[in-house]
């Protein structure tokens, strides 16, 4: 499972990156989680807001920090 | 493109917590629909108690007398503050509501169509309650350029975006009453307006950085569906992210007008920013570039300048370079704009600040 946080560093992004390697933790999966702070990546994925995040390829949250739980319930 | 440390932004902390909803999915709508209107009830029969409470509080149960300075401080501050927090609760809640259906990528799409003029007012209208942060300055414009959407359609969305939301909006009211939070609302949209339509004329496009030019952004992502109880979640979510952020600006802001209310004597500021100074505006202007807060932290002080006799179109010219100019947020659209559109950005808003101040010193 490859999972993508996207953002430039602001501290909303940092919290989603946090939550998502938390519920990774706890849910036990084994997920590459990676970082994106470049603009032409992220517009890549039609994400226009940040925090986003992306999972295999599929986006699932836009200009929010997702909950932890909001994670777990993506990544069953 | 990629390095780009923590910057300091308007939205800092924001940390939405996870907010516990059980039950069903279906009927639970019309339950928490029940609710809702049950709150709004409480809300607005404990809001009319907030007067005679305070009132009560500060000369009945402490004795003080209502017309000495502290007296009237201390019954100013027991009715202000609980009246702005449920203000601020209210408004919150609903543009939270509204928030949900008007997102990033929608606004993107809506404004796609649209012409030059009519495109800048509705960008600075919906600059307003999009939700927007300046750490997503530099996504938004990549999207809205990948759009089609006219350069000064997107000058009116940036600029209108952090100088007039709700937040502001309900403190003025809250602090300053409703005459200067309209005029506030008015000049502020106005400002984003013409400043995006003069950007518009200006032929700035070739100094957008080469490369946003040269992007092909991937079809915007359809949103995730939501459903009603989604809305109420997403609206909760943002009363505890705003209001857990914004309460200490509130009551530090009562706490300064509850003393100008009974001690500051006025008129000391008046010899530098009142309005008989010509040089009081532009300065008040270039004071503001460097420093930056969002809209909620800037209203203590422009409580403290008024409450001083500074004049209000100098002080209106002070708040809104605060927060419309900010050093930090050219900082993070030069990775997407060249310094000439910069510098032109900062001119065209600036000479708006600037006869909005004159404006006002000169009509009040």
């Amino acid at each position: 499972m490859k999972i993508l946080v996207m953002g430039p560093g602001c501290p909303k992004c940092e919290q989603a990156e946090k939550n998502v390697r938390d519920a990774v933790a706890e849910a036990g999966i084994a997920a590459d989680i990676q970082k994106v702070k470049d603009f032409q990546e992220i517009a890549k994925y039609g994400v226009f807001s940040t925090p986003a995040v992306v999972i295999d390829g599929e986006v699932k949250v836009v200009g929010k920090a997702p909950s932890k739980k909001d994670v777990l319930s993506w990544l069953k | 493109m990629s390095e780009q440390n923590n910057i300091s932004c308007a939205c800092e902390g924001g940390e939405p917590k996870a907010v516990e909803t059980g039950g069903g999915t279906g009927k639970g709508v019309g339950r928490i629909l029940v609710l809702q209107i049950l709150a709004v009830a409480a809300w607005y029969a404990l809001y009319l108690q907030l007067l005679p409470f305070s009132e009560w509080f500060a000369y009945g149960l402490l004795g003080l007398d209502p017309v000495s300075h502290l007296g009237s401080a201390v019954q100013f501050f027991v009715y202000d503050t609980p009246k702005v927090l449920m203000l601020l609760l209210l408004v919150v809640y609903g543009v939270g509501i509204l928030r949900s259906f008007v997102t990033v990528n929608w606004t993107r799409s809506f404004l796609a169509g649209k012409r030059e003029s009519a495109g800048n007012v509705l960008a600075a209208l919906l600059g307003v309650v999009t939700p927007f942060c300046s750490c997503s300055a530099v996504p938004l414009f990549i999207g809205f350029m990948t759009a089609g959407i006219p350069l000064g359609v997107t000058f009116s969305f940036l600029i209108a975006a952090p100088m007039v939301n709700e937040i502001a909006l309900v403190l003025l009211y809250g602090l300053l009453g409703w005459k200067i939070a309209a005029l506030y609302f008015a000049t502020g949209i106005s400002i984003a307006v013409v400043a995006g339509w003069v950007m518009g004329r200006m032929r700035l496009e070739p100094y957008v950085e080469d490369w946003v030019r040269e992007i092909r952004a991937g079809e915007a992502t359809d949103e995730p569906h939501m459903t009603w109880k989604d809305r109420f979640t997403y609206a909760l979510d943002s009363v505890r992210d705003i209001v857990g952020r914004v309460w200490k600006y509130v009551v530090l802001g009562i706490a300064v007008g509850a003393a100008i209310h009974g001690y500051v004597p006025e008129g000391e500021l008046a010899g530098i920013m009142g309005s008989e100074a010509w040089w009081s505006v532009p300065l008040s202007v270039l004071l503001g570039i460097p420093m930056y807060t969002n809209a909620a932290g800037v209203i203590p002080v422009v409580e403290a300048l008024l409450g001083k006799g500074a004049a209000l179109g100098t002080t209106l010219a002070f708040m809104m370079s605060v927060i419309a100019l900010s050093f930090p947020e050219m900082v993070i659209l030069r990775k997407v704009l060249k310094p000439r559109l910069i510098a032109a950005f900062i001119l065209v808003v600036g000479c708006g600040i600037l006869i909005v101040g004159y404006l006002f010193n000169a009509i009040i």
